[in-house]
């Protein structure tokens, strides 16, 4: 028999659990990981710097490719910091949009994590029943942005538009009856804040149903309980953020620390863990989900009493109506200007951090005074949680990186930007 | 959330001459640490009391060459009329020495690279933005701080590998988001945006190959900077400008 001390594995990047295009190298002890090498960037697109080259409004588009799970969180950081450097903020119904949206984007995040971690340790039903609720908000992310991912819905001054009158409806098809059209379409009746209101009523129940299938389940268990946990002081010293820091029991939400928007009016908890091993975190986001339920309710009866403009009327960083320009000489100047050269910010700098999905997601910009940012950094909360895989993986089994992967939440389109 | 206006106090009562600069803008406390202090700077940040820094968010190289630099004159009229067009090589194209620039960097500065830390207390609810300019700008120097913040790890690697700052005392310092085998510092502003080398398949070898880009930069929007008087503070005088 060959003797042999250690080998190296190579762990992706075209493996199905390396979620996306991550290669890691293992130094393996038989079946023990003894260090782990990162190897990231193959999905660089180096955004940072064509957002150097572009005014700041054509860059929205490229924050929903960062993190492409979690897009209108990327949106709103970047936004956030362009109306901090302009010194603007938005009419109070954006800001509630806004915060309704980023909670709706983080029950889609946390959804598809929950499917694909489940499907990564081999529970597949939790997959097919999260795609199931996945798609009602992809279908109202479609209604108010028009597009079901990449929505560029967020705007310096608000958001592109007010939320629509009408939930867009299933047609009838021949291979379906019309009884089943009409129970497809029983909460499409209304606008979208009913459809909303109706997929609030029914969440906790399909919370409780993905509960059900994976809490108490034992082999979920087994492969959970225990694996790769982090301390406290480890989590904050690595650079951890969101579910990441709080499953090790710090109890720090941008959200309720440093609130934006309009956070500071909502009632909602934050769920902490105790051990800061892989359970706790999946305990963390089930509960966040929860809560993001609960907030979304909040906005929509908000939302529902108090119409208003949603986007800020200042014509040097809005467009006019198509109205307005198509009336005014004034407005069609304006709308030229805006489109053909964008807006200069004042110089400085500025950082806006948001509670993203998965952590802090901020956006820094350097302006020198130009219609685009000199310098734009996007501080993405998985780079840094990948950054620590190693310390956390030392000494588990080869199984448990399946397992560790999973449960950092990983999207390479913000790992390697 | 802790008021800015106390950190910032309390900064300059504290570390006084050891930092080079200390601002309070938008609400944001930004100070500047000469390279030499550091990491004793830092350290005396994690660890003090009234600081408590305990994490290190994020690390992001700056390159300064081409800071204000513009396409368009905004400020007066010219004699033969205005283009539409950006045709020279220049800001906008992002690529001041590259194969389609002509604009080389040449005056040491030693204000060109800076690296710009951010810190975070969770203590006490607060954040700070720290910046170090390197001294050199054809070698561009910083001490490391992953003695500090592990987080520091990753940071720094992004940095050298994008700027090319080399910092020093890092344990690993590795390119981490180029391709294996990349040449150059990509973010760098003498760098092209379109890049200077793309791979393509050469069927008689067999295998893929590099060869230099064949696509033409293009400018859609040229870079613009106008002095809009609605950000100046009120009381403040036009300032004279000789040109755009």
């Amino acid at each position: 028999m060959a003797e042999f001390q250690s080998y190296t594995l190579n762990f992706g990047p075209q493996h199905p659990a390396a979620h996306g295009v991550l290669r890691l190298v293992l130094e393996m002890e038989g079946e023990t990981v003894r260090r782990a090498d990162p190897h990231v960037g193959l999905l660089h697109r180096a955004t940072e710097k064509l957002a150097e080259s572009k005014p700041y409004n054509q860059s929205i588009g490229y924050m929903d490719r960062l993190d492409y799970v979690s897009m209108m969180c990327n949106e709103h950081g970047y936004v956030l910091a362009i109306e901090r450097l302009l010194g603007i903020e938005p009419p109070l119904r954006a800001q509630y949009i806004r915060v309704m949206m980023d909670e709706v984007t983080r029950i889609l995040n946390h959804l598809l994590w929950l499917g694909g971690h489940g499907l990564d340790v081999g529970a597949m039903t939790a997959f097919l029943y999260t795609f199931r609720e996945r798609e009602d908000l992809m279908d109202v992310y479609e209604a108010v942005s028009g597009t079901r991912m990449h929505a560029t819905y967020y705007r310096p001054g608000g958001v592109n538009r007010d939320l629509p009158e009408r939930m867009p409806q299933y047609e009838p098809s021949p291979y379906r009856s019309d009884k089943e059209l009409r129970e497809m379409n029983r909460a499409r009746e209304g606008s979208v804040l009913d459809f909303l209101e109706d997929f609030c009523e029914r969440f906790p129940a399909c919370v409780d149903e993905y509960e059900t299938l994976l809490t108490e389940n034992r082999i979920w268990k087994q492969r959970l309980v225990d694996v790769c946990p982090i301390s406290a002081e480890r989590a904050i010293a690595l650079g951890f953020t969101g579910p990441m820091l709080r499953g090790s029991g710090v109890e720090w939400d941008l959200r309720k620390m440093q609130p934006y928007e309009v956070y500071d009016r909502l009632d909602f908890d934050i769920p902490v863990g105790t051990n800061g091993d892989s359970y706790d975190r999946y305990l963390v986001r089930v509960e966040e989900m929860r809560q993001s339920a609960r907030i979304i309710r909040q906005c929509i009866d908000w939302l529902r009493e108090n119409p208003g403009p949603v986007r800020l009327d200042d014509p040097k960083v809005t467009p006019p109506t198509r109205e307005q320009m198509k009336d005014d000489m004034e407005s069609l100047i304006h709308h030229f200007k805006l489109f053909t050269e964008g807006y200069c910010t004042p110089p400085g700098e500025v950082y806006a951090a948001v509670e993203a999905p998965k952590g802090e997601f901020a956006a820094y910009i350097i302006s020198d005074g130009a219609n685009k940012p000199y310098r734009l950094k996007v501080r993405p909360p998985c780079y840094y949680h990948l950054a620590g895989t190693d310390e956390m993986i030392r000494g588990y089994m080869l199984a448990d990186v399946v397992t560790l992967i999973g449960s950092l939440d990983l999207v390479f389109g913000e790992v390697d930007r | 959330m802790a008021e800015p206006e106390s950190l910032y106090e309390q900064l300059r009562g504290r570390f006084g001459e050891r930092l080079a600069e200390v601002r309070l803008e938008r609400g944001e406390v930004t100070a500047e640490v000469r390279p030499a202090e550091l990491t004793a700077v830092m350290a005396q940040l994690r660890d003090e009391q009234p600081w408590r820094f305990e994490q290190l968010v994020d690390i992001a190289g700056v390159d300064y060459a081409a800071y204000g630099g513009d396409e368009w004159i905004t400020e007066r009229a010219t004699s033969s009329g205005f283009s539409r067009g950006v045709t020279e090589p220049g800001f906008g194209r992002l690529g001041l020495t590259g194969i389609y620039g002509v604009q080389p960097v040449s005056e040491s500065t030693g204000r060109r690279f800076a690296a710009v830390y951010h810190l975070l207390s969770l203590s006490h609810n607060h954040r700070l933005r720290v910046r170090c300019f390197a001294e050199d700008d054809d070698m561009p120097v910083l001490p490391s701080v992953t003695g500090i913040w592990p987080a520091a790890d990753w940071a720094e690697r992004e940095a050298f590998d994008l700027y090319g700052i080399v910092f020093e005392g890092h344990p690993d310092l590795r390119r981490l988001l180029t391709d294996y085998g990349f040449v150059g510092h990509p973010f760098r502003k003498d760098f092209p945006l379109i890049g200077n080398v793309e791979p393509r398949y050469d069927p008689e070898k067999g295998r893929v190959v590099y060869g230099p880009v064949e696509i033409e930069p293009r400018v859609l929007v040229p870079r613009v900077i106008r002095d809009d008087n609605r950000y100046r503070a009120p009381g403040t005088p036009e300032e004279d400008q000789a040109d755009g």
